[in-house]
């Protein structure tokens, strides 16, 4: 009776599937309206609804899309490849300038390592707001503001929570693999590219995965950094066509769909690393 | 002897560069440079010009918007976060009963959580909408707005203190009393995160412990409350202690939903909106560096009196030093 682990009652499974179902029903509601919207007429959408009838697009709108990516006020092709561009790099950045700094923190034993370790920790702490004043003004008169720069380049200098992450993730490679190659006259540098970095792919897609989103989702630094709309990312663009032309609704809710839909796709594929990720983001607590 | 220390020494310093010139410019420069500024009549177009505790004096005896930012974001904090919490963990509750289809339903409560903060943002802003949204749909179809009208018309003095004058459905975002509910809605639709910690920690809670209750005649509520929530405390508090640090820097739906104005008539402004605007709409980069020190200042006394107070009610397991 034990291995099969325990079975609850029958009726407490009922309630729950039940209230499963209900809350489920609920949380599924935002995305129907998204689509059913972006299905319409600008006119129906602002007609309102009166029965569940008038929440089906008639007649059906396609062309939403066609013209919301086509729409002289969203220059969707651009904020796309602006957007692939910073996300791009900031990945890039992201795994490299993170796992090399985990490297020194874990794999060679330095004095000053902790210092930097918990320095790096406490800055966790630390609200971007704080930071973010200075950093403006010094880019500001560097010239690289409504550059790509600004939104690039600290990707590259470690974020101390990734910097966490890989560090606990190097630990747990024994010892005895880093110390052979070590004892072979491989490198440090060696030893990062050859035996650490392969045995930690895992943990670099976790860390790839959510800069990835982070960088995608980013509002606030392409809002302060970037003005020419050539330079756009999808965030701020989106942002601009929602304030700009309230009058298309329809097309408005395609392109909200056409912004959501990829972060859907890549979570379906992706399925494993973003659980895993956010509960070991959980479980540090 | 010295010589491999030393060398070690420069390769850490090397591996470590990233974050070290990173440190020095992005935080350390930072930061010396922000608390100068907040001591500063600065616009960046003209130099800092030193004017002593200025900003910090207007801004805690004379600036009535600060003030409002405040209380607004205390209110989203205290709202937002429990609210948050708790519906999040009857969800992960529900998962954990294992019916079938449950990583469907966990999927579905996860999703919302990954949608970009600027399309939820602007797809809210039409669910929201009192007239032709969605939100007010629902309830009409549910029918809440028969039980408003009833409501309004046997207790007025109260349906109005609680935003219900005349039986109507909420006005959401255009009223100045709903805008901050209506926010506060929105992020309850964003709690898959807390919901997948949550799910995993319930999976550490001993099983023997549930069946000895059963064995000793607790009944479901009892064994929840008892035994499933002292064994999550450590996650309810994690997520408590992170939800009140990000509610004191809730920024991107406030500011799209609004436009930048954190309307209406201020209800929406919220501390890091009004900071942004004061930095970058008006460019006093002064005021606003003393803004975000006040911001730190109230987000570490807060951590510390949260931890303080939790020593009383989260649970680590038995006996120190258990892996956590």
């Amino acid at each position: 009776m034990e291995e099969g682990g325990r079975t609850q009652p029958l009726w407490l499974r009922m309630v729950a599937h039940l209230g499963l179902v209900v809350f489920s029903a609920i949380f599924c509601v935002p995305f129907l309206w998204l689509v059913s919207r972006s299905l319409m007429t600008n006119d129906q959408i602002m007609q309102e609804p009166h029965s569940l009838m008038d929440l089906i697009p008639a007649p059906v709108r396609l062309a939403n899309y066609p013209d919301a990516l086509a729409f002289k006020g969203f220059h969707f092709t651009t904020y796309l490849t602006n957007t692939l561009i910073i996300c791009a790099l900031t990945v890039f950045g992201t795994i490299l300038s993170c796992s090399l700094v985990a490297y020194g923190l874990s794999r060679i034993y330095w004095r000053g390592r902790n210092v930097v370790f918990y320095i790096l920790l406490g800055t966790m702490m630390l609200p971007a707001q704080v930071t973010m004043i200075p950093v403006f003004v010094v880019f500001a008169k560097l010239r690289l503001v409504d550059t790509f720069v600004p939104l690039i380049l600290p990707a590259f200098l470690g974020n101390a929570f990734f910097v966490f992450l890989l560090r606990q993730f190097f630990l747990g490679i024994p010892r005895d693999l880093t110390d052979a190659a070590r004892l072979d006259g491989c490198t440090e540098f060696g030893i990062w590219r050859q035996v650490v970095i392969p045995l930690s792919k895992p943990a670099l897609a976790t860390v790839g995965l959510f800069s990835f989103m982070g960088a995608w989702n980013d509002y606030l630094g392409p809002l302060i950094y970037l003005s020419d709309s050539s330079k756009f990312t999808l965030s701020l663009g989106l942002a601009s066509f929602s304030s700009q032309y309230g009058q298309e609704p329809g097309m408005l809710m395609a392109a909200t769909t056409v912004m959501t839909v990829p972060i859907i796709v890549l979570f379906f594929f992706a399925q494993r690393t973003f659980i895993q990720g956010i509960t070991l983001t959980g479980l540090k607590g | 002897m010295a010589r491999p220390a030393t060398r070690q020494l420069l390769q850490g310093l090397g591996f470590c560069s990233p974050s070290i010139i990173g440190l020095a410019a992005l935080m350390a420069y930072p930061m010396a440079a922000s608390l100068y500024y907040s001591f500063c009549n600065y616009s960046v177009l003209r130099p800092a010009r030193f004017i002593g505790t200025a900003n910090y004096r207007h801004l805690l005896t004379e600036d009535e918007l600060f003030r409002t930012a405040l209380y607004n974001t205390a209110v989203y904090a205290v709202w937002a976060v429990p609210l948050g919490i708790v519906f999040a963990f009857v969800l992960a509750l529900l998962l954990n009963v294992k019916v079938r289809g449950m990583a469907f339903y966990r999927t579905i409560f996860f999703i919302p959580s990954i949608v970009p903060l600027v399309a939820s943002s602007v797809l809210w802003i039409w669910l929201l909408n009192p007239q032709i949204g969605g939100i007010n749909f629902l309830l009409d179809r549910i029918g809440v707005d028969g039980l408003l009208t009833r409501f309004a018309e046997t207790a007025p003095a109260t349906a109005r203190w609680l935003g219900f004058e005349g039986g109507r459905l909420p006005g959401w975002l255009s009223d100045p009393q709903w805008a901050k509910r209506g926010i506060i809605l929105w992020s309850i639709w964003g709690v898959g995160g807390s919901v997948v910690i949550y799910l995993a920690g319930l999976q550490g809670v001993p099983k023997e412990l549930y069946e000895a209750a059963e064995v000793d005649g607790a009944g479901a509520w009892h064994r929840v409350r008892h035994i499933t929530v002292p064994f999550m405390t450590p996650y309810l508090f994690f997520t408590l202690v992170m939800g009140l640090i990000g509610a004191f820097q809730f920024f991107t739906p406030a500011y799209v939903m609004t436009n930048g104005q954190g309307g209406p008539v201020d209800s929406t402004t919220f501390y890091s909106l009004y900071l942004f605007n004061v930095a970058f709409a008006d460019f006093k980069m002064g005021y606003a560096s003393a803004m975000a020190w006040i911001l730190f200042a109230i987000i570490v006394v807060g951590t510390v009196l949260v931890f303080k107070t939790s020593a009383r009610f989260v649970y680590y397991g038995e006996g120190a030093g258990e892996g956590r």
